[in-house]
């Protein structure tokens, strides 16, 4: 199996499925003479055209809302956002229209489109483009959230994305885009709404997603020198959330640690703790704990952002704590 | 204040010959529309329809002509205030009323209600609450048609608040450097809500805004259905040929925004003055001028009297809205 990056895995998926359907096409700031502001569309302008990869001005809320339309009479719309922070001010078009069109024309039309691109911190670029707004739309009815992990994850959920007949919200990371990993070649589909264990464990659960679980498999490591073996859950898809693999392992181990790079109000870790308690009560030997960002907007300082942002150690204390060690 | 841009761009020609067979069946849809907004409005105030009730009363002769230029394939957007649209797209009255009553067999299952008519088998794509966020979904379907290398054409309907706002903004910057075949359609009836022009528009003439982006223009009365059907399909043509137009065309609802608006900041000589303006009145009087007998048009009225009524009982008559767990996603 090939060792690729999460950018070339992403890369692969949006290019296969071109290829694979003349219906789908790349919209977004930069994605053709630039090659992508974050290089995922690379090369893609070369092989598809510009009649395929089209290169928007900056009118998010426009080109979203062109690309909901062109979904709805039968094409399938891959619409970039240079960053999610971006996608704020399209974000009328998401939930007010894409989320919506398909209940508010009883199933006449679908709105088989994604839209994709970095969301979260990347490295000192401060309050406005270092957020984590998986919440926001993961509290959407009528909308996918999807958050891929690794390189592997990233190719088959974003080809299963780009198939799904509904608005999938695909939110990547910027820290992500050069981490490289096992990505089989070709027909490689992940079905969206399936958690994966990435790391087995018996003493203590830790959910995450995206960035947090390369953070929590730090932490994991970090804890086994305690002895300490930690289960690492990641549902990967947060709307429609499987639940089932995370509540079969807090059975098993008795606690439960959510991590999320986000803010802790109101946020998708908070579901979780609550589907956790809801399903193992009786199993539960500590609640639940979470670990998320400060809540605060980011600042820039490098030493200030590392504060506000989770960090292994954080991680590591939160599984002390469920597990009385401290 | 008003400014000096509101001079009409090519006044339209009133003393046009008329074709008595073109002109009868837009003057039956629009009387069809008066009466079924007029129904809603009785069923509104019995407490039958719920929600918000925006009626197009005064209005007719614009999504009546316009529809009238276009083919079947071509794709028509709407905004909240869309039961002439989706009739004069050929939706029946009675989904329509049914959907109003919010009933199981409206036109989508009382899901969505007066704001949210959507029929896929008439490309009409549907009606949309939130100002001017419709707008870029229209391009969508015209660059869908661009991308597939069809000749179909968008018409996105809205109101002249809409001007102000991203969606229509953005929108329209789009369709002028994409070269998407749209046509724009700005109904301005003089308020946006409460709001009259003055005060909502620095510069009031909104076919100007296409100006700034090198888009075709045209702006024109739409009391005659007529005039508006020719001067829509000369932006048809157009739009067949890969350039949008922005249009638009003066009217005047005759009532409040909503049913909860009595519309008390307009004059009732104001009021008077475009009913004299009536555009079903108006096609009346040109029927009769191009030969259509009292017999002729009292059929027409009767008939259209008789679609309302069976509407009416239809949507009394029809079982309770009654599932909403299947239309979330789709499997």
């Amino acid at each position: 199996m090939p060792t690729i990056s999460y950018r070339e895995a992403l890369n692969q998926a949006i290019s296969e499925e071109m290829e694979r359907d003349p219906n789908v096409f790349l919209m977004g700031e930069e994605v053709g003479h630039y090659q992508g502001a974050y290089k995922v569309s690379q090369g893609l302008l070369q092989h598809f055209s510009e009649r395929r990869v089209v290169d928007a001005p900056i009118a998010e809320m426009g080109f979203a809302g062109i690309g909901i339309g062109a979904a709805m009479v039968g094409l399938r719309p891959i619409i970039e956002f240079m960053t999610f922070n971006f996608s704020l001010v399209a974000i009328d078009q998401i939930v007010n229209n894409a989320a919506k069109i398909y209940q508010m024309s009883a199933g006449q039309f679908t709105v088989p489109i994604v839209f994709r691109g970095p969301g979260g911190s990347a490295v000192q670029v401060a309050s406005q483009h270092s957020q984590s707004l998986e919440s926001f739309y993961a509290h959407v009815p009528g909308l996918k959230v999807v958050m891929p992990s690794t390189p592997a994850d990233a190719k088959g959920l974003l080809k299963s994305a780009i198939r799904d007949d509904n608005p999938v919200i695909f939110i990547e990371s910027e820290t992500l885009y050069s981490l490289a990993g096992d990505v089989p070649d070709g027909e490689h589909v992940i079905p969206l709404g399936v958690s994966e264990v990435k790391r087995e464990g018996e003493h203590v659960t830790l959910v995450a997603w995206s960035r947090m679980v390369q953070l929590c498999m730090q932490a994991a490591d970090e804890l086994a020198a305690f002895g300490v073996h930690a289960e690492i859950v990641d549902p990967r898809t947060l709307r429609p959330l499987d639940d089932a693999p995370i509540i079969a392992s807090v059975k098993k181990t008795g606690r439960c640690v959510v991590v999320q790079e986000g803010w802790p109000y109101a946020g998708v870790g908070a579901e979780i703790a609550f589907r956790v308690q809801h399903a193992c009560m009786d199993y539960l030997d500590a609640p639940v704990e979470r670990v998320t960002s400060d809540d605060v907007p980011m600042p820039y300082a490098r030493n200030l952002e590392l504060e506000v942002l989770p960090q292994p150690h954080d991680v590591v204390a939160a599984a002390k704590r469920v597990l009385y060690m401290e | 204040m008003p400014s000096s841009a509101d001079a009409r761009i090519e006044p339209e020609d009133r003393n046009q010959p008329v074709d008595k067979a073109e002109l009868l069946p837009l003057f039956r849809q629009m009387l069809a529309i008066r009466r079924l907004e007029e129904a809603s409005a009785k069923a509104y105030s019995y407490g039958k329809i719920g929600g918000f009730l925006h009626l197009i009363i005064g209005q007719e002769a614009v999504c009546v002509g316009a529809c009238a230029a276009i083919e079947p394939d071509d794709y028509v957007v709407a905004t909240y205030r869309e039961h002439g649209h989706a009739y004069a797209r050929g939706v029946s009255s009675r989904a329509i009323l049914a959907e109003l009553y919010g009933k199981k067999t409206g036109l989508v299952k009382g899901l969505g209600g007066s704001m949210h008519l959507f029929d896929h088998q008439k490309n009409f794509l549907g009606g949309y609450g939130i100002v001017g966020g419709h707008v870029p979904i229209a391009c969508g379907a015209a660059f869908k048609s661009k991308y597939l290398g069809e000749k179909r054409v968008a018409l996105c309907f809205f109101g002249e608040g809409a001007s102000t706002i991203g969606g229509f903004q953005e929108g329209l910057a789009l369709a002028a450097l994409w070269k998407l075949p749209v046509v724009l359609i700005c109904e301005n009836n003089q308020y946006s809500m409460g709001t009259p022009l003055y005060r909502s528009l620095a510069v009031e003439d909104v076919s100007m805004r296409a100006l700034a982006h090198g888009m075709a223009r045209d702006r024109f009365d739409g009391d005659d259905v007529i005039t508006v059907k020719n001067r829509v399909a000369e932006a048809v043509a157009r739009a067949r040929e890969g350039e949008p137009t922005l249009l638009e065309v003066r009217t005047y609802r005759f009532r409040g925004h909503s049913m909860s608006d009595p519309g008390q900041y307009r004059t009732k000589d104001e009021v008077a003055k475009w009913k004299r303006r009536d555009p079903v009145a108006i096609a009346r009087k040109r029927l009769v001028d191009a030969g259509a007998t009292e017999d002729e048009i009292a059929e027409v009225e009767a008939s259209v009297k008789d679609e309302i009524a069976d509407a009416v009982k239809f949507a009394e008559d029809s079982p309770p809205a009654d599932e909403y767990l299947p239309y979330v996603t789709k499997d």
